[in-house]
């Protein structure tokens, strides 16, 4: 599903925080992201959907190389992923509806099948009751919820999430992880980047450990592996 | 893309409308003013060229007959005036109806001239086409019986010329609005765009194209052109409509200039104006939302 060959990533300030990154990611794996912060996790992150572009390197996704695709087909690739963004990224002149409605609108579907798609998956989080509501009015773990809602209600085979528990109490990051757990289990491939020790070291799956903008541990069904 | 997108993208734009509150209240201004200045310069103007035009089809030659020149001469004289190439009407004047026309311009004093004319029996010519006036002239000038041929050419030349100067600095002014129209609406546009940078940064991420964002955005321009084009149409028809009224019986009654009736002018002024404001609109927001789609 996602092929990383040798990707080096400069930012224009000369910060090289990606420097030779080679990984190969299959279908329905739950993969975590872990590192210290500056480690480059973000960025490795960010160069999936295209948000950064690898300054060399092929990055592979479903058949589509990000590293020479054109600008035109990018709303393409991020329509076949999910990404929940650490900072949320809801649309504050949206209500909640409209917020997870947006990823369908642009995939131009009917009203019906959007209407029923984004109530299904505002019940997922359990917040079906707050559909009205502005982003503004809703709690952190809310609004986390309703960009986790946003990232699947299209139902990509990839979901990305870049420290979905980052400010969350443990309950609600517990929530959280049981939906990832639930979606990952219908055959949705899962990458989370986390500095969550207590989810990794319980919820086993492969950790993949960066450093340095290199990949210095993969493992199966590792563990975080920092003390914190 | 689908109908229903369109759909979409309308309702997405009055939403935005009605979110930007004063924002949408300062574009609309500004189309407002400019399009109000527009409306009654180009009301102006287009007045102005009627103006210039029946001056131009009314100018005529005045042909003065000899003193000495009898009945009988005088017919003769315009049987061939009226058969000279270019020639449309001729209309004759005796000296004595000259007289009482003088009087009527110049005071009842002239009255007193009645024992002892001095002036002439006159025909006025007018030429087929305003172009062939001095071509008839000269050729009037060649006939028997003809002291002196004045052609009334020379006397709206001067009009001309500043009627001329007026209109080439009306388009000047126009054109100079319309800039400065366009570059306030699009800089209004791009302060609310400025707010919005973060909202289209995070759709783009969430997968939708350059269009998808840009679209609902250009039915924005287009609204805010055509609610900044309802206040000059409305007063612009209104003024014109009621000076029309004041004036242009008096005008008529001069038999060479009137004003362009409203019905057809307001029509066409008022279609320019909604469509400048679309324009206006259209290309303002076109330009803003641009530079800030390479996401
Ligand atoms: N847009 C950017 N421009 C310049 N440098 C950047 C940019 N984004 C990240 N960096 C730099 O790249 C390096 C890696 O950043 P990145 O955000 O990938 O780290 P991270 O592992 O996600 O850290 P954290 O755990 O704190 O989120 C850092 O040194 C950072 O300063
Ligand atoms: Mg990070």
């Amino acid at each position: 599903m996602i092929q990383m060959k040798d990707v080096y990533k400069k930012y224009p300030n000369g910060i090289v925080a990606a420097n030779g990154i080679t990984v190969d990611i299959k279908q329905g794996e739950f993969v975590y992201v872990v590192g210290p912060s500056g480690a480059g996790k973000s960025t490795f992150i960010k160069m999936m959907y295209r948000e950064e572009k690898p300054t060399s390197g092929d990055i592979i996704i479903n058949g589509m190389n990000l590293a020479k695709i054109k600008a035109k087909k990018v709303p393409l690739l991020r329509r076949q992923i999910g990404v929940v963004f650490q900072d949320f990224k809801l649309l504050p002149r949206m209500n909640v509806y409209e917020n997870v409605a947006f990823a369908l609108e642009v995939i131009e579907e009917s009203p019906k099948v959007i209407r029923k798609r984004v109530m299904e998956v505002l019940d997922l989080v359990g917040l079906k009751h707050k559909a009205r509501m502005f982003p503004t009015e809703l709690s952190g773990g809310e609004q986390q919820r309703i960009s986790i809602a946003r990232s699947i209600v299209n139902r990509p085979k990839l979901v990305i999430a870049d420290e979905p528990t980052g400010n969350l109490d443990p309950d609600t990051s517990w929530e959280i992880m049981n939906i990832f757990q639930e979606i990952n289990s219908r055959g949705t491939t899962i990458i989370m980047a986390t500095h969550n020790k207590e989810i990794v070291n319980t919820l086993k799956h492969r950790v993949i450990a960066v450093e340095g903008g290199m990949i210095a541990r993969d493992e199966a069904e590792g563990d975080y592996g920092y003390e914190i | 893309m689908k109908f229903r997108t369109m759909g979409r993208h309308v309702k997405e734009s009055f939403r935005s409308i009605g979110r930007n509150g004063w924002m949408t209240f300062a574009s609309v201004s500004a189309v407002t003013v400019t399009l109000l200045l527009v409306g009654v310069f180009v009301a102006i103007m287009m007045n102005l060229n009627k103006l210039a035009d029946d001056l131009e089809n009314n100018v005529e030659v005045k042909v003065y007959a000899e003193l000495i020149a009898d009945e009988e001469q005088l017919a003769t004289l315009e049987e061939e005036i009226s058969t000279t190439l270019g020639v449309q009407e001729v209309v004759y004047s005796s000296k004595e109806q000259e007289l009482v026309k003088l009087a009527e311009t110049m005071g009842q004093e002239f009255q007193l001239y009645e024992q002892d004319n001095p002036l002439f029996n006159t025909f006025y010519v007018k030429a087929a086409t305003p172009k062939e006036t001095l071509a008839v002239a000269a050729r009037i000038a060649k006939l028997d019986s003809v002291e002196r041929v004045e052609d009334g050419r020379a006397q709206v030349q001067k009009l001309f010329s500043v009627l001329d100067v007026s209109r080439n600095i009306g388009l000047v002014l126009i054109l100079g609005l319309l800039f400065t129209a366009m570059f306030l609406i699009s800089n209004t546009i791009r302060i609310t765009i400025v707010a919005r940078r973060r909202d289209i940064e995070i759709m783009k991420l969430v997968g939708a194209t350059n269009w998808f964002i840009r679209i609902p955005f250009i039915f924005e321009g287009m609204w805010l052109g055509i609610m900044g084009a309802i206040l000059p149409i409305t007063l612009v028809s209104i003024a014109y409509y009621n000076l029309f009224n004041l004036f242009n019986v008096e005008l008529a009654s001069t038999g060479i200039y009137s004003l362009l009736t409203p019905m057809p002018f307001l029509l066409q002024i008022n279609a320019l104006l909604l469509a400048m404001g679309i324009v206006i609109g259209v290309w303002g927001s076109f330009m803003s939302v641009r530079k800030f789609l390479k996401v």
